[in-house]
């Protein structure tokens, strides 16, 4: 008895011991990744929800907008509270960043800010609505104060709503953009759409060329194959350069076509839709290819020879027998190519025009230029979740965890 | 930006790591790449890596206060001394982005022409934004910004630069709005619906570019029949053999500036750059290359009479001129930048 | 029916052809943009056309002698071999400790280290980016060999647990039972069993680095150029035949890295072989 169980302890431990071995090899990576995978996404969701410029700069005011209803002008405290904050904000530097908020929200804000702050009530007035309401019409629109309110941090769904092109109103109920400013859902099914026609053209194109692949002898196969891997292997800059010489307007292309009088003058196959599809496709199609053409050659040829020995015509073979055993490889394939596709960012900088640019680019534009960093990482928030949710589909048809390059 | 946890995590995890940054570093200028930092490099920046024999490097951008802020912010500006546009200079001042200058290393304010003072700021560059052509691909010398929006007198594609600055303004102009009061009609929703009714009448023609160098390019190339352009890159372009003529007419001038990022670990070197690019024949010598103006008074006198027809501040090139408005783009490029973004994708 | 059997063949052959013109083309489509440049390269005309006037290497020479493309050389292999060594490191001992044993959140951590590989690159600049500023990580080499790395890792653990799976265990078991230290069993029975799934991890790290330049957009400053940053550049600003004699040479230097990994596969499929015969 006691043996038994002194063995039973003695494996534990050293299942223990095994188990606390692996996690130690396990754990540098980790920890490495945690530090600069882990902590990097999380402040970019972290941006993307805080919201603390206003709150820090306009202190009181918030304070005293908090209960305001929205609906009617705030009353004289509200009004003292604002000459305060902005008196005091201008004096430590933090006015510019919250004007620069507000601005976002609602446009002119900033202007009215700093043209208040150079004028602001005396000490010794008897009301300062109706001072702040005559220097600027703007603060008696509930639209201003209701800016105030929703911004008052120190996080919110701002950036979150602004990047689906919805608001909040001065009441705080959820509206949708104007229609002047609504843009990012345009931008996000423009990707989506870009993405799902670069994923039906590797179909078209990929399919039969799998198909063949995986019928032909290797001796055959291999050589055809590597016409397929060299590209993949390829830097991606390298393939973009090539596809800006082939197309440009005096590149290869314009000038074979001129020179066989199939045109009369250059044509323009670059810095528009049609290059941009061209260049993707180009880039995505080995990752359709590659792993249907795995799936294909796992398909015994025995079953098409024996649906056509019981007399079924190659047609009807073929999409009753061979399809449905490839369709889990095709729809992994799509899932693959449309995934990598709606981050695609620097081939579509590269080759398309200003109508052209996918959501990335937008990213980028509001981490870098327009400098509006929680709108760069809302919108980052919502492909993150795209992505994900893609990524999900496609591990489970895949029954693994392989992406691409693998 | 992050909670205090966080960063003690990280400072403390990447503890071992960090040798290299804050270290010392040559100092770092950067331009707007193309014809123009090849002028200033020539004139300056050579010439005065070479005197001080201090290493010096150079670095391009394409402009954005979002780069500037993240690398002021993050106490980590691997730039130094950097030019930038006028609503970029009013903008970063504010947010204090920049060394606040002292004006007495670098000549005194009595020196630089009055727009070229800035307590941020000294002018790098006076230059216009103008109607540049081909002459060769068209036939009638265009006049005015209506010519540009005329398809029908002057057919072909053009370029104009991506963006809702510099563009709306040509629309409004094209319109008949007055140049002096092309800001007042853009500060209303009229206006601004006005500004992008005429543009879709060219929309199908136009070439967005982003780079400055770009339009020469595409002006050279022959994909463009005309394109507005920074006047600059076309003097350099006809330096370099090019036939191109430019409409100054309706132009649009503006003043760059070198700034100093805050807390620079050069600023002694900065300082000494700026004076040294003060000097009055070195930045004549830059004009003679770009026909842009600068900041010192007397350069004016040091080019001949060729170059000086050439530059924004000529008599009969400014006649007809309006200044870009910083402080509109400052309050309206948000929401004009959305707007133009849907548009030229619709 | 006759009929239809006598022109079952045909229809056949037909299809086949079909397929094969279809073939041909999507592979020439694929491969094609890439031949079409490297004549360009040694071209002595400054256009980016054909016919070529004349031979000349005078694009090559301004790639390795000019300092802005001899600055980017030097940063992609110290930038890409530097990710390599950490990247194999760091994977390789993850890889082992997946195989080895189950443990709570396995597959979560194994997930884990595979994700980076899904997250969009834009996505983790614009994180790595905002989190590496405060922490003066930006404008430096050791922020964008992290970043870098991080990028690299699934490769890594991909390659290298693929080569586990086949990993006798019994070997590892008749060391320790004979007594050896873990190091020296890992040193001289795991690793040449899975050296050359290490050795192409290590290869693809590099190239994953190589070809980067997303990251380096975001988090490079002027002193770390690579040379696909330089490409973007040239590319985005002016298009020189310099971009040609690049491109020719990543071009080699990519087949050369598919020859490799091919070389190692085969190896490894060996050595499985041979571990399974004994």
């Amino acid at each position: 008895m006691t043996e038994v169980h002194i063995l039973s302890r003695q494996l534990y431990s050293s299942n223990r011991h095994r188990r606390l071995a692996s996690f130690a090899l396990v754990l540098p990576l980790l920890v490495f990744l945690i530090f600069s995978y882990g902590f990097p996404i999380g402040t970019m969701l972290w941006q993307s929800v805080s919201d603390k410029e206003v709150g820090a700069a306009l202190p009181q005011t918030v304070v005293a907008l908090a209960s305001w209803d929205g609906k009617t002008l705030p009353d004289e405290m509200a009004f003292r509270a604002l000459a305060a904050d902005i008196k005091k904000a201008r004096a430590d530097e933090t006015l510019a960043p919250a004007a620069r908020r507000l601005n976002y929200d609602v446009s002119g804000f900033r202007e009215v800010l700093f043209r208040t702050a150079r004028r602001l009530p005396p000490a010794d007035t008897a009301s300062a609505k109706d001072y702040l309401t005559k220097l600027d019409p703007a603060w008696s629109d509930l639209a201003y104060w209701g800016a105030i309110r929703n911004a008052a941090g120190p996080a919110s769904l701002y950036y979150l709503l602004s990047a689906i092109d919805l608001r909040s109103d001065p009441a705080g109920s959820i509206v949708a953009k104007p229609n002047d400013s609504a843009i990012f859902i345009d931008i996000f099914f423009r990707t989506f759409e870009m993405s799902l026609i670069v994923t039906l053209i590797c179909v078209v194109l990929g399919f039969p060329v799998a198909y063949l692949l995986a019928s032909l002898p290797a001796r055959l196969a291999y050589p055809l194959l590597v016409l397929v891997l060299v590209p993949f292997w390829t830097s991606l800059l390298v393939r973009t350069a090539a596809w800006v010489v082939l197309l440009q307007n005096r590149g290869i292309v314009n000038h074979a076509l001129i020179d066989l009088h199939i045109l009369n003058e250059p044509t323009a196959l670059i810095y528009n839709r049609l290059g941009v599809y061209v260049a993707m496709t180009h880039i995505l199609l080995p990752y359709f290819i590659l792993p249907l053409y795995s799936v294909m050659k796992g398909i015994s040829p025995n079953y098409m020879r024996a649906a056509a020995s019981l007399g079924a015509r190659p047609i009807r073979a073929f999409v009753k027998v061979y399809l449905p055993q490839c369709a889990s490889g095709i729809t992994a394939g799509c899932l693959l190519v449309f995934t990598v596709a709606i981050g695609f960012y620097i081939t579509p900088a590269l080759v398309g025009g200003a109508a052209d640019q996918m959501i990335s680019y937008y990213i980028a534009f509001y981490t870098n230029t327009a400098a509006n960093w929680g709108l760069a990482c809302a919108l980052s928030v919502w492909l993150l979740g795209a992505t994900f949710i893609l990524y999900v589909v496609y591990a489970k048809l895949a029954g693994g965890v392989a992406g691409p390059k693998t | 930006m992050m909670s205090r946890f966080m960063r003690c995590i990280a400072l403390a995890t990447v503890g071992a790591f960090v040798t290299t940054a804050a270290a010392a570093r040559d100092l770092t200028v950067v331009s707007w790449g193309g014809a123009v930092q090849k002028a200033q490099s020539t004139a300056f920046l050579e010439p005065f890596a070479a005197e001080s024999k201090a290493p010096l490097r150079q670095a391009s951008w394409e402009g954005g206060i979002g780069i500037l802020r993240a690398k002021v912010q993050s106490g980590n500006a691997d730039w130094d001394v950097v030019e930038v546009e006028s609503d970029e200079l009013a903008i970063g001042c504010e947010e204090n982005l920049y060394e606040k200058l002292d004006w007495s290393k670098i000549g005194g304010k009595d020196v630089y022409f009055p727009e070229a003072v800035h307590p941020c700021g000294v002018g790098a560059l006076l230059y216009s934004f103008v109607l540049a052509y081909d002459p060769a691909k068209v036939k009638d010398a265009p006049k005015s910004w209506a010519d540009f929006y005329d398809l029908n007198k002057f057919p072909g594609k053009r370029a104009l630069r991506s963006g809702p600055k510099l563009t709306l303004e040509t629309a409004l102009m094209a319109d008949g709005v007055a140049p002096a009061d092309v800001y007042k009609v853009l500060s209303t929703d009229e206006g601004v619906n006005r500004a992008f009714k005429k543009l879709d009448t060219i929309k199908s023609s136009i070439i967005w570019w982003q780079t400055g160098q770009k339009p020469v390019e595409l002006l050279a190339s022959g994909e463009v029949a005309m394109t507005g352009v920074f006047n600059g890159r076309i003097t350099a372009a006809k330096n370099a053999g090019k036939v191109f003529n430019m409409v100054w007419n309706q132009s649009m001038f503006t003043w760059d500036s070198w700034v100093i990022l805050k807390g620079s670990p050069n600023i002694d070197a900065a300082y000494k750059l700026l004076a040294y690019m003060e000097d009055a024949s070195r930045q004549a010598k830059q004009m003679t290359m770009l026909a842009n103006g600068t900041s010192n008074k007397a350069s004016i006198g040091k080019v001949d009479a060729k170059v000086a027809a050439d530059l924004p501040s000529a008599p009969e090139n400014a006649a007809h001129a309006m200044e870009v408005s910083a402080q509109f783009w400052l309050d309206n490029f948000d929401k004009l930048s959305d707007r133009f973004t849907k548009w030229v994708a619709q | 029916m006759t009929f239809g059997h006598e022109h079952r063949p045909l229809s056949q052959r037909m299809t086949r052809l079909a397929l094969w013109v279809i073939t041909i083309l999507v592979l020439t489509y694929l491969i094609a943009p890439l031949l079409a440049i490297i004549p360009l390269s040694f071209s002595s005309s400054a256009f980016l056309n054909y016919p070529i006037p004349s031979f000349s290497l005078h694009w090559y020479e301004d790639f390795f002698s000019s300092p802005e493309w001899r600055l980017a050389i030097w940063n992609s292999l110290v930038v890409g071999s530097i990710t390599a060594l950490l990247a194999t490191s760091l994977g390789t001992l993850a890889a082992l400790g997946l195989n080895r044993a189950d443990f709570p959140f396995k597959r979560v951590i194994t997930g884990f280290f595979i994700s980076p590989l899904v997250v969009p690159v834009i996505i983790l600049a614009v994180g790595t980016y905002f989190f590496f500023a405060p922490l003066r990580l930006t404008g430096t080499y050791t922020g964008i060999i992290l970043a870098h790395t991080t990028m690299a890792i699934p490769f890594v653990v991909i390659t290298v647990g693929a080569t586990l799976t086949g990993l006798d265990e019994n070997l590892v078991r008749a060391a320790f039972s004979l007594g050896a230290h873990p190091v020296r069993v890992f040193f001289k029975v795991i690793l040449p069993l899975v050296l050359p799934g290490v050795i192409s991890g290590a290869v693809i790290a590099f190239a994953t680095s190589l070809d980067e330049v997303v990251m380096i957009l975001f988090l490079a400053g002027p002193e770390q150029n690579t040379i696909p940053r330089q490409m973007f550049n040239g590319i985005k600003y002016y298009l020189s035949p310099t971009i040609t004699a690049v491109a020719t040479v990543l071009v080699v230097v990519s087949i050369a890295i598919l020859g490799l990994v091919g070389l190692l596969r085969r190896r490894m499929e060996k050595l499985r072989a041979s571990a399974a015969e004994h």
